[in-house]
């Protein structure tokens, strides 16, 4: 179905199964019980896993296959941004034109970035990348202020144009009519689910992205990416020019930053220069490498994670850890509770530090790896004798 | 004249930090071949070396002067700090003054220390990885430590000045024959700038004229033929680490007067001194220096009103370029030496 194979038309039909069911997954615990605070399934959440699932997806494009490492994505990501919200105020809420101009800017602005630095390699390209971003933020913050609006970032104003904003129609952002805040609430017994409009138009762009990835994995353009990875200069002394193979590559996920970062503006009309700083585009290297890079589910896994701990671990303060452990004697409970709280609340960067260096030292491959050691474990369990016979998949760098 | 003057003095001090930062890079770089992404941390880290120590010896005591009272009318409370009682107030309060330098002492040890552990516990089982797991993990482990620093000493600045001897500022312009007050420069800038020189002077005549020197370059050459020979390279290189560890400490120490400390400083300089050892080309030591002080001195020109008015935002953005073009036209860097790092 669709040029796949059967076995990826599964693996497609699982991936749109859990990502339209993602309202119920993620809302495991009834509304008001003890454990309701590890509920993830609202709106703002799922539309930022969705999305930086898509972020995530696109750096897998360029890091995962082709092995070089982007330390600049985050400008994409923020040109994405404006993109949309200059829509916003030229045109009118809808946010169709602001994707699609998203996605053709950063296009533009990946051609041309990638087109100088993919001349180097290894840590040159990562330092040439993070130079260029680093001027797209600055420039962003000073000089350009007449786009981008500076420090206050980018907002629509009633006195911008809006040249096609009818009389009816809504002053927030829709997709004709349909409005992207609006919640459908549903309750059964204990439970409450929550489907987003927002969270929906997400997802089917995430799916038709990842079905996309889907095909340029399986492509023989995939291929002359993995090849790049794998050995440069074999296929130099093959005859073929690697470099069109991987601009292409950064340009397809640049693009995809782009949209990403056209979709937070399409759930939420702002714009600001911190989406183009370099923390955030180590954000993306950091999920799509804990979920496993090169791998076609880690990224959005990776994604879903970070941002799913980020939010939970954010909310746990220290009154929470206190009736948690509330079973304990005092002053054992104050020790308990200062260590945990050391990771939580305010400390959640410290649990995304060390989760980072654990990963990376032990796990190299990321949770997909993780899973596949799991599974050989359990396999060679069932045969009985350690038969080594299945080799140890090489992790992905 | 005196403006470009000026803005030369104005872009050694930053230069110097840069050319501090990126020595210890190219020093890690060239002896173990990592790339070490927690530098900046340790720039941070010998800051708040410097931030700690004052509030050590700022400790005091608290006593109640029954004869006056504070605003509310309540007796007030006089905070003695122990030195003063130990040593006299004027010797204490000098001790207290001159922390900063004082730091020095203090610093080297616990970057040292700090060195070896990181080296022994993190990065040696890193040397075969490739460099995007080095810059990922070493990336991690700058976040935990920043996260560390922040725990224990909040999210703002803390202002640490410089002793009150060198609070003022230099006429410069007047030993020159401008006139008074055209070229002035702060007294502390002036000692950063010499501090550096010093620092940088030590690290390379050390590598030069030193045994230890010789075989630890001996190793950057060929790493594998020095261990043929019967010496303990490793153990050699732990110890560069340590050094590099030590100048970047010691760079962020007397760095404290010019821009009051806060736990994400190191971030902020990492990524331009990154910019500044791959400009300088990865793995010469020169090449870092030169580009440090060049990229500082370029960086206050761009800062100039009349540059501005030509290239408006020039200023934000000049590091970038540089080394963009340079990484472009010259790949290897200013001095890169042949075949390391290439692709």
């Amino acid at each position: 179905m669709l040029g796949l194979n059967k076995r990826d038309t599964r693996f497609l039909l699982i991936v749109i199964a859990l990502t339209m069911l993602t309202p119920f997954i993620l809302q495991p615990f009834p509304e008001g019980s003890a454990l309701a605070q590890f509920n993830a399934g609202y709106p703002d959440l799922m539309q930022r896993i969705a999305i930086f699932g898509i972020f995530a997806i696109g750096f897998n494009i360029l890091f995962g296959l082709t092995g070089y490492l982007s330390f600049g994505h985050a400008a994409f990501l923020g040109v994405g941004s404006y993109a949309v919200v200059w829509m916003y105020k030229l045109l009118d809420y809808n946010v169709l034109p602001g994707l699609a101009l998203a996605i053709v800017t950063s296009g533009l602005f990946a051609l041309a970035i990638g087109y100088l630095s993919l001349r180097r390699s290894g840590i040159y390209f990562s330092i040439l990348t993070l130079a260029f971003a680093q001027m797209s933020f600055n420039l962003a913050y000073s000089v350009l202020t007449p786009i981008t609006n500076g420090e206050t970032g980018l907002q629509v104003y009633t006195s911008d144009p809006q040249i096609l904003l009818g009389e009816n129609e809504p002053n927030i952002p829709h997709l004709f009519g349909l409005v992207m805040s609006d919640s459908y609430k549903l309750n059964l017994g204990g439970w409450v689910f929550t489907f987003n409009i927002g969270y929906y138009f997400t997802a089917v762009i995430a799916i038709l992205v990842f079905y996309l990835s889907l095909r340029i994995f399986r492509s023989p353009f995939g291929l002359m990416l993995r090849a790049v990875k794998s050995n440069q200069t074999r296929l130099n002394y093959t005859g073929v020019n690697p470099r069109p193979y991987t601009l292409a590559a950064f340009v397809i996920s640049g693009m995809y930053a782009g949209l990403a970062g056209g979709l937070l503006a399409a759930m939420d009309p702002l714009a600001g220069a911190e989406r183009m700083q370099w923390t955030e585009s180590g954000a993306v290297v950091i999920m799509t490498i804990l979920g496993g890079a090169g791998t076609l589910m880690g990224p959005v896994l990776g994604a879903g994670f970070i941002k799913y701990l980020e939010k939970i671990f954010s909310k746990i303060n220290e009154n929470v850890l206190d009736g948690w452990f509330s079973f304990l004697p005092d002053p054992l409970r104050e020790v308990v509770v200062w260590i945990f709280s050391r990771f939580t609340g305010e400390g959640w960067a410290l649990t995304l530090g060390l989760m980072f260096m654990l990963v990376v030292i032990f796990l190299p491959g990321g949770l997909m790896e993780g899973g596949e050691r799991i599974r050989n474990l359990i396999r060679r369990r069932k045969n009985g004798s350690g038969d080594d016979a299945s080799p140890g998949r090489t992790p992905a760098e | 004249m005196d403006a470009i003057l000026l803005q030369i003095l104005n872009g050694l001090d930053k230069g110097s930090a840069y050319a501090l930062i990126a020595l210890g890079l190219t020093l890690i770089f060239g002896t173990l071949g990592v790339v070490n992404f927690a530098h900046g941390a340790l720039f941070m880290i010998g800051a708040f070396c410097a931030v700690t120590l004052q509030r050590l010896l700022s400790l005091s005591y608290v006593t109640i002067d029954e004869t006056r009272t504070d605003f509310l009318g309540n007796p007030l409370k006089v905070r003695t700090p122990y030195l003063e009682s130990w040593f006299g107030p004027e010797v204490g309060q000098a001790i207290i003054d001159w922390s900063v330098p004082l730091a020095i002492i203090f610093a080297i040890p616990v970057m040292v220390g700090l060195g070896f552990l990181m080296e022994r516990g993190l990065i040696r089982h890193f040397y075969k990885r490739p460099h995007a797991d080095q810059i990922l993990v070493t990336f991690g482990l700058a976040i935990v430590l920043q996260e560390i620093v922040k725990y224990f000493f909040g999210a703002n600045p803390i202002p640490t000045p410089a002793p009150e001897a060198f609070s003022g500022s230099f006429d410069f312009g007047v030993l020159l024959g401008f006139e008074p007050n055209a070229i002035i420069y702060p007294y502390w800038r002036m000692i950063y700038f010499l501090f550096a020189l010093i620092i940088i002077g030590a690290v390379f005549a050390f590598l030069r004229f030193t045994t230890f020197g010789m075989v630890v370059r001996a190793g950057m050459a060929d790493r594998e033929t020095v261990g043929l020979l019967g010496i303990d390279i490793d153990k050699r290189f732990t110890i560069m680490f340590g050094i590099a560890a030590a100048v970047a400490g010691l760079a962020g120490v007397m760095y404290t007067p010019i821009n009051s400390p806060n736990y994400h400083m190191g971030m902020d300089f990492l990524v331009l001194s990154f910019v500044v050892v791959v400009v300088g080309g990865m793995g010469s030591l020169p090449g870092a220096v030169l580009a440090g002080f060049l990229l500082g001195i370029l960086e206050s020109f761009a800062s100039m009103n009349e540059v501005k008015s030509i290239f408006p935002g020039i200023d934000q953005i000049i590091i970038y370029l540089v080394a963009i073009v340079i990484l472009l036209t010259r790949p290897r860097g200013l001095m890169g030496r042949k075949g390391v790092m290439e692709e």
